[in-house]
Formats: C-alpha cells, sequence, structure tokens
C-alpha cells in the first residue's frame, strides 16, 4: 500500500535545483493570487513599512550622500582633463538617478531588510510559530509573506529616490566647493538632463528591485529547514541570491530601456 | 454528522482509518487505525521519530495523508476546502512541542492573536475577558504584559495551552507537553490537561514518551510502534501485555 519513492530524473542535486526554481515559481503566483485578496492587514503592512522604510533611512542616507561625493571627486579629474568640469552635474545626475541611486539602495535594502525578514521568517518557521499561525486559522502566507512584500515593493522606491537626491547632495557639496557652483543652477543643470523616462524607469526598477528583495527573503524564511542553522542559512542564501538577482534585473532594464529609447 | 459512529455507546470525535505516510523512503506511518472517543484523553506513546508529532500534523492538516481516511469531527481533514479546513480548525487546539509562542508579541497579544483573527466585532472588553478566563485556566494571569523570552519552558507551555483555550476547542492535540520539565512542573501541567479536559468538556490526544505523565493523564493509552499501533488499551492492560517491545518501553522508563 505504500506508495514507492519516485527515483531522481537526473540526479539528487539536480533535481532538486530544478524542484527549487519551480517551487519559487510556485511562491511567487501564491503571492499574486493572494495579494488581491481579503483580509489586507493594513496595520500589518503599515508596521513593515516602518521596519523597512524607515529603519533604513539612517544608512541610506550615509551611503548616498558618500556615494555623491566620492563619485564627483573621482569624475572630475576625468572631466578636466577635456576642461569639461563644468558638465559634472549633469553627469551625476544622469548617473545618480538612472543608475546609482537605485542599486545602492537596493543592494542596502538586500543587505539590511531581506536578511532580516529571512531570519525572522525562518526562526518562526523553525520554532513552529507559522505552524501555529495556521493551525489556528490564520493565514500565514497572506500574514507574513504579503504584507512584507508589499512592503518593500513600496518602500525600495521611495527609498531609491531619497538616496538620488541625497546623492545629489552629495556632489553638490563636493562641486561647491570646488566650482563654487551655486545651489540653484547646480540642480537646474543636474535636472535639466534627466528625462521622464529616467525617471519612470528607476521607479520600475526599483519596484522590482523591492519586490525581489521581499520575495527571496521571504521565500528562503519560509523554507528554512530545521534548526538553528537553517535560520542562519535562510539569511545568508537569501541576500546572496537577492543581490544576484537584482545585478541581473538592472542589466535586463537597462537593455528594454535603451532599446525603447531607440524607437 | 455522517460519519458519527456509535461504538458501543461511544461517539469518535477523531477515526483514522489505514493512514500511510511516508517522507521518500523513509516510511513513517504503515497503517495506523485509531478512534478517540467524546470527552477521553488519549495517550500516544512511542520512542523519538516513531512519526507521533507526523500524526497529529495529519490531523490538524499540516501534512497530507499518502493514503487512507482521517476523520475529524465528522469530516474528512485531507479533502476539505481552505475556508471548510480553517473552520474545522477553529476547533481543535494544538499545543506545540516547542510551545511555538510568537515571539515578537507580549503573552496578551499572544492570546489576542487568534482571537481576533478569527472572531470579528469582538468589544474590547469581550478580548479582555476572554484573555483573563484562558489565562486564569493555566493559572498565570500575573503573566500577562511578559515577553515570551522571559517565560520558563514550563510557563511558556502553559502559555501557549491558553492560546488554544481562547478559542474553546472540542478537540485538543498535545505534543509532548511535559518534554524538558522538571517533575513538580510535569505534575502541574498533568494537572491542567485534567482540568482542560473537565472545564472546556474537550477530547485530547497527548503525544508523550514519559510514562508518567502518560499514566496521570490518559483515559486510554495507544502505543505506537514501528509506523503501527501495537496496543491500546488503560494504562495497566497496556503494560500487562507480555510483548518485548511494550514490556522494554516500562523498563526503561523506570530502572534508570
Ligand atoms: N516534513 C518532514 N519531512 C521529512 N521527514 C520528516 C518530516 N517530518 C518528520 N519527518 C521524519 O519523520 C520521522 C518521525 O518524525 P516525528 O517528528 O513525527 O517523530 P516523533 O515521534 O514526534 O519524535 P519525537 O518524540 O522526537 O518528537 C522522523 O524520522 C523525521 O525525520
Ligand atoms: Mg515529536
Amino acid at each position: 500500500m505504500t506508495p514507492k519513492a519516485k527515483p531522481y530524473i537526473f540526479s539528487k542535486g539536480i533535481d532538486s535545483y530544478f524542484i527549487g526554481i519551480y517551487e519559487s515559481y510556485v511562491f511567487v503566483c501564491r503571492f499574486f493570487k493572494q495579494v488581491l485578496q481579503r483580509p489586507f492587514h493594513f496595520g500589518q503592512i503599515i508596521d513593515q513599512c516602518y521596519e523597512v522604510g524607515l529603519k533604513s533611512l539612517p544608512l541610506i542616507t550615509l551611503t548616498g550622500f558618500v556615494t555623491g561625493v566620492v563619485f564627483t571627486k573621482q569624475s572630475r579629474t576625468s572631466l578636466e582633463v577635456f576642461g569639461a568640469a563644468s558638465w559634472l552635474p549633469a553627469l551625476i545626475s544622469i548617473a545618480l538617478v538612472r543608475a546609482l541611486g537605485p542599486l545602492v539602495t537596493a543592494l542596502i535594502c538586500a543587505g539590511k531588510v531581506g536578511s532580516s525578514i529571512g531570519a525572522e521568517l525562518g526562526s518562526m518557521k523553525v520554532s513552529e510559530q507559522i505552524d501555529a499561525m495556521e493551525v489556528s486559522a490564520i493565514n500565514p502566507f497572506k500574514y507574513l509573506v504579503v504584507t512584507r512584500v508589499t512592503a518593500t515593493t513600496l518602500m525600495v522606491p521611495i527609498l531609491s529616490l531619497y538616496c538620488s537626491l541625497v546623492g545629489l547632495l552629495g556632489s553638490y557639496v563636493n562641486v561647491h566647493a570646488n566650482e563654487n557652483t551655486s545651489f540653484a543652477h547646480f540642480f537646474q543643470n543636474g535636472f535639466a538632463t534627466i528625462s521622464f523616462l529616467d525617471v519612470f524607469t528607476a521607479v520600475f526598477k526599483s519596484i522590482v528591485f523591492g519586490f525581489t528583495i521581499g520575495i527571496i527573503g521571504c521565500y528562503k524564511g519560509y523554507n528554512a529547514s530545521q534548526g538553528t542553522q537553517g535560520v542562519g542559512k535562510a539569511a545568508n542564501q537569501a541576500v546572496v541570491l537577492t543581490m544576484f538577482l537584482v545585478f541581473v534585473e538592472e542589466l535586463v532594464i537597462v537593455q528594454v530601456s535603451n532599446w525603447i529609447k531607440f524607437f | 454528522m455522517e460519519s458519527e459512529q456509535i461504538s458501543g455507546e461511544k461517539e469518535s470525535v477523531i477515526c483514522i482509518s489505514d493512514l500511510y505516510k511516508s517522507f521518500g523512503d523513509l516510511h513513517v506511518l504503515k497503517g495506523v487505525n485509531l478512534d478517540i472517543y467524546k470527552g477521553e484523553n488519549l495517550v500516544v506513546l512511542g520512542r523519538s521519530g516513531t512519526g507521533k508529532s507526523v500524526l497529529i500534523n495529519i490531523l490538524s492538516g499540516l501534512l497530507k495523508p499518502d493514503s487512507g481516511t482521517v476523520m475529524v469531527l465528522g469530516e474528512k481533514v485531507d479533502h476539505l476546502t481552505q475556508k471548510a479546513l480553517d473552520a474545522l480548525r477553529l476547533h481543535i487546539g494544538f499545543s506545540f512541542q516547542s510551545s511555538a509562542l510568537y515571539d515578537s508579541m507580549n503573552v496578551r497579544q499572544n492570546l489576542e492573536f487568534p482571537l481576533t483573527m478569527n472572531v470579528k466585532n469582538l468589544t474590547k472588553m469581550q478580548i479582555k475577558e476572554a484573555v483573563e478566563e484562558a489565562l486564569n485556566a493555566v493559572g498565570l494571569i500575573d503573566k500577562m504584559n511578559q515577553m515570551p523570552s522571559d517565560l520558563s519552558g514550563g510557563q511558556r507551555k502553559r502559555i501557549g495551552i491558553a492560546r488554544t483555550l481562547i478559542l474553546k476547542p472540542q478537540i485538543m492535540l498535545y505534543d509532548e507537553p511535559t518534554s524538558g520539565l522538571d517533575p513538580i512542573t510535569c505534575y502541574e501541567i498533568n494537572q491542567l490537561i485534567r482540568d482542560v479536559q473537565k472545564k472546556y468538556n474537550t477530547s485530547s490526544i497527548i503525544i508523550t514518551h514519559d510514562l508518567t505523565c502518560a499514566k496521570e493523564t490518559g483515559d486510554r493509552i495507544a502505543m505506537l510502534f514501528d509506523g503501527m499501533f501495537i496496543k491500546t488499551g488503560t494504562f495497566d492492560e497496556v503494560f500487562a501485555d507480555s510483548d518485548e517491545r511494550i514490556q522494554s518501553f516500562y523498563n526503561y522508563n523506570f530502572t534508570k
């Protein structure tokens, strides 16, 4: 009567790799299916937005500012060779809004938010708290996963715009110290070069990054293996996989947006 | 309830027949048959890793059986829609091996959570009363505002039980309620299980490998061995059996 265990199609490792891909696909589908269903747990979403957004703010401010200063400093020498130091504001704005802001924000959130989601859900899983929710007729996927992923998807774009702005401010501090450019002139120059498509792509990209950070953190935590080791592994894998995916997505989105611009 | 089976005078609330469950090559449950009657405490005894936790996870719908039927309160657990399963789960209290208190919430919030998520439109007063009643039942009303991390193992177990009592379950599933506790705390937990049975009129499954707990809380004992129940009956009936596996279980418990 006992059903026989299925033999492996390729080998244990390869099979479990493909099973992993399939399971994460199911996990993502489950998110999209449940995100529009009641109940919405608004209170929990707001709590998570606070966790993700406000608590990352100091770190984002610091890194954004430093990125702006350093990037300006490093670019100046090259531009001065061509006598084009006056192009600095334009160059920096484009670089920050298009690429650096979203990327820096995504990487920082992957490290800070992704790992904490992975560890938190991982430890809830290991200590049977997720099962406890389930047996008391509360949908843990909805309560834990949907709220967290929604929060990261909403907050990362905001953080990334904020990061770009702080970066520009850092850049301005450096430019002002060297070329004595006025604040208004700097930002006029800078914003003139940024198109709507740039901002749109940046926001879109950040939405994708935010979703990735949330869903990978939750997936790894939700599927953590038993034992305290499983928790650490979940947090660690969440960060590594998220960072990898963020770069892949960056590459794809840049390609596609260039292609759109071309036509 | 179509499946309300009358055996003798007793009405069974849980009815398991021919249950199989395996994980890959590991066959954990191999043809389990069991009935739990209304109002009784049934103790499942068995060695570590024999699938006791797997069994109650199947009863509460956390795991799906490979084959066999599992009826709880007249419903086939593995064939229910999510909605029907959730409705059924409100009648089942589950006390976890690790207590499973929500770390991020204090004791009061832990108790309120299942209540407010499942019962809409309760007034603040009703919630407060329900929480106090459940905490009083386990004798820990003074721990209301503590965090789970500040509680001892025995207290966590009791709060875990209180959290399930708040929904007034008809069936209680206890997974190793006394493991890792000192004998006096064990005694108190055993008393609590008996109190819950009387006060809330529950039918329970108690999973344990502690014979004292089995003797004190169980109306009936079922010995799980190698994926099957090899003997059921009262404590004395089971251990009067000369079966070597049962005898060694008994002897090891008391000779050490
Ligand atoms: N989700 C799972 N996936 C794979 N194997 C599992 C799973 N759950 C349990 N098992 C295996 O099933 C067997 C029985 O596990 P179970 O937790 O039911 O034991 P137990 O009787 O409760 O033991 P203990 O007294 O130590 O709690 C173990 O060998 C375990 O490794
Ligand atoms: Mg167990």
